[in-house]
C-alpha cells in the first residue's frame, strides 16, 4: 500500500531552501523590462529557449516542405508541378507543347542540399539543444540562469543572423548552394563549378561561420553554468540524465565545431585567394586552371571530425530528454543511472575517433581504415547500454500511456533500428557496397532525424505546461504520434531495399536507368508515406500554436508528479526562477516508487535512516 | 551580469568561460596542424628556411608576456606607476609582435614563398594570420586595461584585479600558442 504523501514545494524551500539575496542584487535589471527585453532581446534563459524553439520550428517546416518537392519528382518524375510555380518561379520550367512543368535539376540539388543543412544545424543542433539546454540546464540545476544571460542573448542572435542569410541565399536568382549539405570540394571550392557554387555557397559558408560562433557562445555559457552554478547539494552524481546530456554535448560542441571553422577558413581561402588547399589540378571547359596540389580528401578529414561528434551533438540531447521524461512516465527510477553516465561520456569519447567511416570510400588507406571500423563498432556498446537501460525501465512500470511516453518508446524503436543499420556500415568491406546509396539515406534519417525528432517532442509535450503554462492537446498529441511513428517506417524501411540494390542516393530521377527503374511504385509509396507524415508534423504545429492560447491551463505547478526542480518553481515564473529562495537538494532526482511513495522530490530532506538510491 | 547563486562555485563562472573558450581555440589549431602533417605526408610539398624574422617576434611577444606579469604583480602590490608603465610596454611589444609578423611574411614573399604557390606555403601564411587575428583581441583586451588603468582612480579591488586576470590569461594564452606553433613549424619540417 503506498500511503500518499504530497510535498509542499512551497514549504519545503522555505524553510530548507537557501537565501542568496536575490532581491537585494537585482532589483533594478530585474524588474525594469519592457516588451523589447522581455520578448525580443529577453537575457531570460526561459524565453531564450523559447525562441530558439520557435525558430527551429519555423525552419523545420521549411525544411520538411523542400523534402516534400523532391520527394515530387523521385515519386512522380512525370508529373507536371507546374502548380509549384507560383513559389519557384524559374526553378520550373514549363514545357511549351505539353504544358507539363518540370523541376530544374539544378535546384533539386539545391533542395537536396537545403534540407540538409536545415534539419541538421538549424533545427536538430539549435531548435533541439538550444531550446532543452537553455530551459533546463538553470532550471534543474537550481540557478537564477546561466552564467552569462548576455552571452546567452548573443547566441539566439548569432543563430537569428545565420538563419536570416540562409533564408536570403535561398533567393538568389542563382539559387542556394546545391553541393550537399557536407559541402565537399570541388562543388564547395570553385564558383564556377555550378551555379549554387557562387554566391549561394558565399552566403552558405558565412551563415554556417555565424552558428558556429552562436553554437560556442551557448556551449561555453553551458558548460559553466554546469560547473558553477549548481544549487547546493546538487552533486554532480544528483543531475538529472538531461543536464549530463546537454553538458557532454556542449564539451562536443566546443570541441569540435572549431575544427569546421577552420576547415571553412581554408576553404575560402581557395574560394577567394587562389590557394590549393583543397583543390587539384582541375580542368574546367577544357582549360587548366591554376590550382596545383590540393587534396579534397583533406577536407573530409576536417568536416568529419566535426561531422560524426555533430550527430551526436543532436542524439545526446535526445536521449537525455528522452530519459527524463521516461523515467516520470514509468514512475520508476531510470534504470542504471550510472551507467547512462558513464555511457554517454564513453559516446563522447568514441565519437571523436571515428569520423573516417563516414571517408571509406574516399581512398582512405585500408589499413588506417580498420582503426576506424573497430572503433565504430565499439560505440555500439554504449549505445547498446542505452537502449537496454531504456526497455529496463519500461520493465514492470507503472506506464503512464500518454504522448511525451509515447514519444519516448517511438524513439527507442526507431533508436534500435537505425543503430543497426550503423553496424552494417561500420564495416568497411560492407561499405563498398552501400556506401552513397539509399542505405545510407535510411540509417541517418532513422537513427538521427526521427530518432532525434522523438526526443524533441517528447521533451516539447512534457515541458510544454513549464513554457507556456498548458498543456497540448492529447488526442491530437496521439495522432501526431501514431501517424509519424508508422509513417517513418514507411519512408525509410523500403529506402534500405533500394539501398541494398544498389539505389544511389542524391539522383535526379531513377526512371531512366535500367537498374533502377523497376523501384518506381516503392518510390512512390514513400513519397505518399512522406506527404502524410508532414501533414502529421503541421498537425502538431497548429497544436503547438492553438494550446498556447486555448490548451488546458496548468493548475499545480508540478501536473505530472515530476522529482525535479524545474517543478518547483512558480507557474509563471519571472526572471530569477525562484520567487524567494533557492531549493537545496537532497536526493538523485529519480526518487519515484521509493519506500512505497509515489515519488519524493529532489528537495525534499532524507527522512531518518533512509539512504541515498544509488 | 553574472549570477552567481551557487557557494559551491570553487572557479569563477568568467575565468572559466574563458578557459573554455580558449580550448576551442586549442581545437582550431589543433585542426590546422593535423591539417597540415596530413598534407605534408601527400607529397609534393615545398621545403624551405623559415624567415629568422620569425624568432624576433617570438622574443618580442616572450617579452610582452614578461612585462605583462610584473604589471600584474605591481597592481597587486600596489605600485601603481610601475603597474601602468608595465602596461604600456606590453601593448607597446604586442603590436611590436604583429610588426615583426607583418615583416616575417615580406620575407617570405622575398623568399618567394607566395599564398598562392605550394600548399607549404600557403598553410604558414595562414596559420600566422589566423593567429595575429587572436592577437588583434588580446590588443583589445588590453586597450580596455589601460583603459581601467587611466581613466579609473587606482584602486586594488578584487573587481579590478578579476577583470585584470582575464586580459593576462589572454594574453599568456596567446603568446604560448605562439610557441606551439613555431616549434611545430620547426619540427614538422
Ligand atoms: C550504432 C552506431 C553507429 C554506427 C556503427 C554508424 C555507422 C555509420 C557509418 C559507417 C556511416 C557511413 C556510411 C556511408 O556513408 O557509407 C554512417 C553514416 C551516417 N550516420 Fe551513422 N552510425 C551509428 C550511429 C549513428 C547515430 C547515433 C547517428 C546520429 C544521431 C548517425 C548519423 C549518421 C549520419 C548523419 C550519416 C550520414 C552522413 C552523410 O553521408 O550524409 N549514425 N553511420
Ligand atoms: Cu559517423
Amino acid at each position: 500500500m503506498s500511503d500518499i504523501i504530497t510535498y509542499d514545494e512551497k514549504v519545503l524551500i522555505e524553510e530548507n531552501g537557501f537565501d542568496d539575496h536575490f532581491h537585494d542584487h537585482h532589483h533594478e535589471d530585474k524588474y525594469k523590462s519592457n516588451f523589447i527585453s522581455t520578448y525580443i532581446f529577453s537575457m531570460d534563459h526561459k524565453m531564450i529557449a523559447r525562441q530558439f524553439l520557435i525558430t527551429g520550428m519555423i525552419w523545420a517546416i521549411i525544411g520538411a516542405a523542400m523534402s516534400i518537392i523532391f520527394r515530387l519528382q523521385l515519386g512522380f518524375p512525370d508529373e507536371s508541378l507546374a502548380w509549384l510555380k507560383p513559389l519557384l518561379g524559374k526553378w520550373i520550367t514549363i514545357n511549351a507543347e505539353t504544358g507539363i512543368g518540370s523541376l530544374q535539376p539544378e535546384f533539386y540539388y539545391a533542395l537536396v542540399t537545403m534540407h540538409g543543412t536545415i534539419i541538421v544545424f538549424f533545427v536538430l543542433t539549435a531548435g533541439l539543444s538550444g531550446t532543452f539546454s537553455n530551459l533546463l540546464i538553470p532550471l534543474q540545476l537550481g540557478a537564477r540562469d546561466m552564467a552569462s544571460p548576455f552571452l546567452n542573448m548573443l547566441s539566439y542572435w548569432f543563430f537569428f543572423l545565420a538563419s536570416v542569410i540562409m533564408f536570403y541565399s535561398l533567393f538568389l536568382s542563382t539559387g542556394p548552394f546545391s553541393g550537399g549539405w557536407t559541402a565537399y570540394p570541388p562543388l564547395s571550392a570553385l564558383p564556377q563549378a555550378s551555379i549554387g557554387s557562387g554566391a549561394g555557397m558565399t552566403l552558405w559558408t558565412v551563415s554556417l561561420v555565424l552558428f558556429v560562433v552562436s553554437v560556442l557562445l551557448g556551449g561555453i555559457n553551458y558548460i559553466t553554468t554546469v560547473l558553477n552554478l549548481r544549487t547546493k547539494g546538487m552533486t554532480f552524481w544528483r543531475m538529472p540524465l538531461t543536464i549530463w546530456a546537454f553538458f557532454v554535448t556542449a564539451i562536443l560542441g566546443l570541441l569540435s565545431f572549431p575544427v569546421l571553422a577552420s576547415g571553412f577558413f581554408l576553404l575560402m581561402c581557395d574560394r577567394g585567394l587562389g590557394t590549393s588547399f583543397y583543390l587539384s589540378e582541375i580542368f574546367v571547359g577544357g582549360a587548366a586552371l591554376d590550382f596545383a596540389g590540393g587534396s579534397p580528401v583533406l577536407y573530409q578529414h576536417l568536416f568529419w571530425f566535426l561531422g560524426h561528434p555533430e550527430v551526436y551533438i543532436i542524439i545526446l540531447p535526445a536521449m537525455g530528454l528522452v530519459s527524463e521524461v521516461m523515467a516520470v512516465h514509468a514512475r520508476k527510477p531510470i534504470f542504471g543511472y550510472k551507467f547512462m553516465v558513464y555511457s554517454i561520456l564513453a559516446i563522447g569519447f568514441l565519437s571523436f575517433i571515428v569520423w573516417a567511416h563516414h571517408m571509406f570510400m574516399s581512398g582512405v588507406n585500408p589499413f588506417i581504415s580498420n582503426f576506424f571500423v573497430v572503433f565504430t563498432l565499439i560505440i555500439a556498446v554504449p549505445s547498446a547500454i542505452k537502449v537496454f537501460n531504456w526497455i529496463a525501465t519500461l520493465y514492470k512500470g507503472n506506464l503512464r500511456l500518454n504522448t511525451p511516453m509515447l514519444f519516448c518508446i517511438g524513439f527507442v524503436s526507431m533508436f534500435i533500428s537505425g543503430g543497426l543499420t550503423g553496424v552494417f556500415l561500420g564495416n568497411s568491406a560492407i561499405d563498398i557496397q552501400m556506401h552513397d546509396t539509399y542505405f545510407v539515406v535510411a540509417h541517418f534519417h532513422i537513427v538521427m532525424g526521427i530518432a532525434a525528432f522523438f526526443g524533441m517532442y517528447a521533451g516539447v509535450y512534457h515541458w510544454y505546461p513549464r513554457m507556456f503554462g498548458r498543456f497540448m492537446n492529447e488526442t491530437i498529441g496521439k495522432i501526431h504520434f501514431w501517424a509519424t511513428l508508422i509513417g517513418a517506417y514507411a519512408i525509410f524501411w523500403p529506402m534500405h531495399y533500394l539501398g541494398l540494390a544498389g539505389v544511389p542516393r542524391r539522383y535526379y530521377r531513377f526512371d531512366s536507368f535500367d537498374a533502377f527503374s523497376s523501384f518506381s511504385s516503392m518510390n512512390q509509396f514513400i513519397t505518399i508515406a512522406a506527404i502524410v507524415v508532414f501533414f502529421a508534423q503541421i498537425l502538431m504545429v497548429i497544436n503547438f500554436f492553438y494550446s498556447m492560447y486555448y490548451g488546458k491551463k496548468m493548475t499545480t505547478k508540478n501536473p505530472w508528479g515530476a522529482s525535479t526542480l524545474e517543478w518547483t518553481t512558480p507557474i509563471n515564473a519571472g526572471h530569477g526562477n525562484w520567487d524567494g529562495n533557492l531549493p537545496v537538494v537532497h536526493r538523485w532526482p529519480y526518487d519515484y516508487g521509493k519506500n512505497g511513495q509515489d515519488f519524493i522530490p529532489q528537495i525534499a530532506p532524507m527522512a531518518e535512516g533512509e539512504e541515498d538510491s544509488h | 551580469m553574472v549570477f552567481n547563486t551557487s557557494d559551491n562555485s570553487r572557479i569563477n563562472p568568467q575565468k572559466f568561460a574563458l578557459w573554455s573558450a580558449m580550448a576551442s581555440i586549442v581545437m582550431m589549431f589543433a585542426a590546422l596542424s593535423s591539417a597540415y602533417i596530413v598534407r605534408q605526408a601527400q607529397g609534393n610539398w615545398l621545403e624551405f628556411q623559415l624567415p629568422s624574422m620569425f624568432y624576433v617576434s617570438t622574443i618580442v611577444i616572450l617579452l610582452s608576456s614578461l612585462t605583462l606579469h610584473n604589471s600584474y604583480r605591481s597592481f597587486l602590490a600596489g605600485k601603481e606607476k610601475q603597474y601602468k608603465s608595465l602596461l604600456v610596454a606590453t601593448f607597446v611589444l604586442g603590436l611590436g609582435f604583429i610588426v615583426a609578423q607583418y615583416l616575417g611574411w615580406q620575407r617570405l614573399y622575398a623568399l618567394g614563398v607566395d599564398l598562392k604557390g605550394n600548399p607549404s606555403g600557403s598553410f604558414i601564411y595562414v596559420i600566422t594570420f589566423l593567429h595575429v587575428a587572436h592577437v588583434l583581441g588580446g590588443i583589445a583586451c588590453l586597450i580596455v586595461a589601460m583603459f581601467h588603468a587611466f581613466a579609473l582612480k587606482f584602486n586594488v579591488t578584487k573587481r579590478r584585479k578579476h577583470r585584470f586576470e582575464l586580459v593576462v590569461h589572454y594574453w599568456h594564452f596567446v603568446d604560448l600558442l605562439w610557441v606551439y606553433l613555431l616549434v611545430f613549424l620547426m619540427i614538422s619540417k
